[in-house]
């Protein structure tokens, strides 16, 4: 063990203080780990080296050797002497190595960094006011940290198409474009949709589609998130609100059980971008443009606000007491659960289920897998809802069993959760004959027919956690306040629970939804919802590793590879 | 507990027990105004001048060439202390006079009710488009009225003189491209 700790760090001397880094890493990652920032704009710590910025110049030096001999060269100290490069070299491209000195403060360093920038901004346009990228670009950034604050360039400055659409989401400013090639290795590395190129040479290059294609890839929009200027530019962001007024909160993409970590940006309770967030066990750095478009639901025009008893006003509270009376009457109650639910409200959802015995349905949302972030379970909980019990079939693919269930007779009452009966398999006929409860977000026919209808919270108004196609368990947290006298779906829950077993309704928080969760279910036992990390948790997958889910590959997912390994492991315990 | 000290007070002498002197410097003041130029303001019809560097009402200016020349860039918005400014920053259309400068304010208002002619958006404003002029009087009828709106903005504002006429220089040196000048 210690030996293979010792081989996996080496000791590197960071601005006279020794640092022991992995081995592998290069002296610009070796930097960050010291806590010293090399400023770099072509390097991004998950596509290929390109070492044409220039920006990451730093000092390196190595231990002395005699060449002759091979003998360290010692000091007068006794020390083995330093030998310092006599020029300055990119510390993005060189791996560190035992014994290495890196310098990032001298006054050789600074001066490159100042020569740099004053390059870069040569032909760079005065365009920050108009630029979206103002506020986060690292341009202005290390202009200030590092530019000399004022121009000796007064020849007239290159002019480059300003406005070229180069697909359906993304825009390009070729003036403001450093020429980093971030964008182009994204495409041709991670998304493998290699469209885009320089053509020409200098001071004339340009990016560019390549002729007759486009950048209309589904995850065309991560290149607007790592340009680290304001060239690429996203048509549904753009100028619409200046970065240093949006807040971000820390989400999960519910497109598909891949289980994207996202930051939600908001200022004054409107959404106005979703990105994503780096987490190296599931999406690196990337996540589809299809998930960022999410946050539309929140104000979708046929959004449900107004609780519905009987096809009348009412409130949350009236909607939720209306229906447990409708519950509490019949003992043939179906409820058509849903894996867009947190685990929370499934695990209420299921001690509902449990205290009357209904019958749970589910229903498949399934698509084509991309290998990438786009999972073939186009819903992010499908794992939780096994965890919890709530349901221990896969979901179908449509509800013709619950619509025989209800023409024999056996159902009368039916609860559904987030689905659109009518478009999943259950006829007209079918839903007249029972009383529904509805929780939606959005009006659908079938909602409108409802005996209660209890509008709910979309994922940006509620916190909660997803258990995604590894197993892991990744929280999300409300960005914006849902609409005024809407009750949680942990809340609706809970208090149907409560009321159907003959007791009260009482408000619950997430931590009493964790209480509960840690004590009666295995694989959450001692978990907290504040101790799961930002990153995630891997819960043991134990048996369910068998269920043969949809989801065959993505970035960071291997079916095959999963079960062996869940199998192994469980085998060897 | 504090010592209390009394102190007598000086008994008046004769000629301040007349009073007389009193009243005759009085009217002395008195007189000597009559004979000077009058200082009243006959305001609303009159109005003072209003020296350089005023601090009024901020408004929103147009270039020599009517352009606007806010970009909504939303430092202003972000700079104001009491916040009264709030912007809704949109795209000008393409085909438009100034469609090269691409962004500009969809709407934009600043509620004097909030304002507290700090002039940080005037400083702070990289395209010289808001200033404090020599509006100093304002009054409506309700708090709705005391929001100015963008044509309002402008109104009150109207054409200042401009050194730089950086959009114009951009739009000459993209025609020249076109036409196969500099690149
Ligand atoms: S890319 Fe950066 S420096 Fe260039 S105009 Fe945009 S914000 Fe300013
Ligand atoms: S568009 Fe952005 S990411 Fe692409 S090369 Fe230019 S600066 Fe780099
Ligand atoms: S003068 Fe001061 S308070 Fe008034 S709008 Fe400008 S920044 Fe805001
Ligand atoms: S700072 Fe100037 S350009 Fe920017 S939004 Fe305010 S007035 Fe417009
Ligand atoms: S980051 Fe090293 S050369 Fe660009």
């Amino acid at each position: 063990m210690s030996e293979k700790g010792q081989t996996d760090k080496v000791t590197v001397n960071i601005d006279g203080k020794d640092v022991d880094v992995p081995t592998g890493i290069t002296m610009i990652e070796a930097a960050e780990i010291a806590g010293k920032e090399v400023p770099h704009y072509c390097y991004h710590p998950k596509l290929s080296i390109s070492g044409n910025c220039r920006m990451c110049l730093v000092e390196m030096g190595m231990p002395m050797r005699d060449r002759a001999t091979g003998e360290p060269v010692m000091d007068d100290d006794g020390k083995q002497k330093i030998g310092w490069m006599p020029k300055p070299a990119i510390a993005c491209n060189s791996k560190v190595s035992p014994g290495l000195h890196i310098k990032t403060d001298t006054d050789l360093v600074k001066d490159c960094r100042n020569g740099i920038m004053e390059f870069l901004l040569v032909n760079h346009p005065l365009d920050c006011p108009i630029c979206d990228q103002a506020g986060e670009c690292r341009l202005q950034e290390f202009a200030t940290d590092y530019g000399r604050g004022f121009s000796r360039f007064i020849e007239e400055k290159n002019v480059k198409p300003k406005r070229t659409v180069l697909g359906p989401r993304v825009i390009l400013d070729d003036e403001r474009c450093i020429l980093c090639s971030r964008c182009i290795r994204f495409m041709d590395e991670v998304a493998d949709d290699p469209v885009l190129g320089f053509t020409e040479r200098g001071s004339y290059s340009t990016l560019t589609c390549f002729p007759g294609k486009n950048l209309d890839s589904n995850y065309s929009l991560n290149t607007v998130d790592i340009c680290p200027v304001g060239a690429l530019t996203s048509r549904d962001f753009r100028f619409k609100m200046r970065v240093w007024f949006l807040k971000s909160v820390k989400s999960i993409c519910t497109e598909s059980s891949a289980g994207a970590n996202t930051e939600v940006w908001q200022r004054e309770g409107k959404i106005y971008r979703i990105t994503p967030r780096r987490n190296d066990a599931v999406n690196d750095t990337w996540m589809t443009d299809s998930g960022r478009a999410l946050y539309k639901q929140v104000e979708a025009e046929n959004r449900l606000v107004q609780p519905k008893v009987n096809g009348g006003s009412a409130s949350a509270t009236e909607a939720v007491s209306a229906a447990s009376k409708i519950l509490k009457e019949s003992d043939k109650i179906a409820v058509v659960a849903s894996t867009h639910s947190s685990v929370e409200e499934q695990h209420f959802l299921s001690k509902l289920v449990r205290g009357k015995k209904a019958k749970v349905h589910a229903v498949a949302h399934l698509g084509e897998e991309d290998g990438l972030l786009l999972s073939a379970d186009r819903t992010p909980n499908t794992r939780g809802a096994f965890i919890t019990g709530l349901i221990s079939e896969l979901p179908s693919a449509d509800l013709s069993a619950l619509g025989s269930q209800i023409d024999a007779g056996e159902v009368d009452t039916v609860l559904a959760v987030h689905e659109d009966l009518a478009a999943v398999g259950l006829s007209d006929e079918q839903i007249d004959k029972v009383k529904l409860i509805q929780i939606a977000t959005v009006s659908t026919p079938s909602a409108e027919k409802a005996a209660v209808l209890i509008p709910s919270l979309t994922v940006f108004e509620r916190s909660g956690s997803f258990v995604n196609q590894q197993f892991r368990l990744q929280k999300f947290h409300a960005v914006v306040p849902g609409p005024a006298g809407l009750l949680s779906d942990l809340q609706v829950f809970a208090s149907l629970a409560a009321l159907t077993a003959g007791g009260v309704s009482e408000s619950v928080r997430l931590k009493d939804a964790w209480d509960s969760l840690s004590s009666e279910i295995e694989e959450l036992q001692g978990l907290q919802f504040r101790t799961i990390p930002d990153e995630g948790l891997a819960v043991p997958p134990g048996n369910f590793a068998n269920i043969p889910f949809p989801e065959k590959k993505s970035l960071k997912f291997d079916s095959r590879e999963f079960v062996r390994e869940a199998m192994g492991v469980s085998e060897a315990s | 507990m504090a010592e209390t000290k009394v102190i007598e007070r000086k008994p008046l002498s004769l000629s301040e027990r007349t009073y007389l002197p009193q009243i005759v410097s009085g009217l002395k003041t008195t007189i000597s105004h009559m004979f000077k130029p009058s200082v009243t303001l006959q305001y609303p019809e009159e109005r003072p001048p209003i020296p350089k560097g005023y601090r009024g009402v901020p408004t929103l200016v147009k270039d020599p060439n009517g352009r606007e020349k806010c970009v909504s860039c939303q430092l202003c918005e972000f700079v104001c202390p009491p916040r009264a400014i709030r912007i809704t920053p949109g795209e000008i259309p393409e085909g438009s006079e100034s469609e090269h400068v691409e962004k500009g304010p969809e709407e934009f208002e600043i509620n004097m009710l909030r304002c507290i002619y700090c002039g940080l958006c005037q400083e702070v404003c990289p395209e010289e488009a808001i200033f404090l002029q020599d509006v100093f009087s304002l009054s409506g009828y309700s708090r709705e009225e005391l929001v100015n709106k963008k044509d309002k903005l402008y109104e009150l504002g109207g054409t200042l003189p401009d050194s730089h006429f950086k959009w114009d220089k951009k739009k000459a040196a993209e025609e020249a491209a076109l036409a196969g000048g500099h690149h």
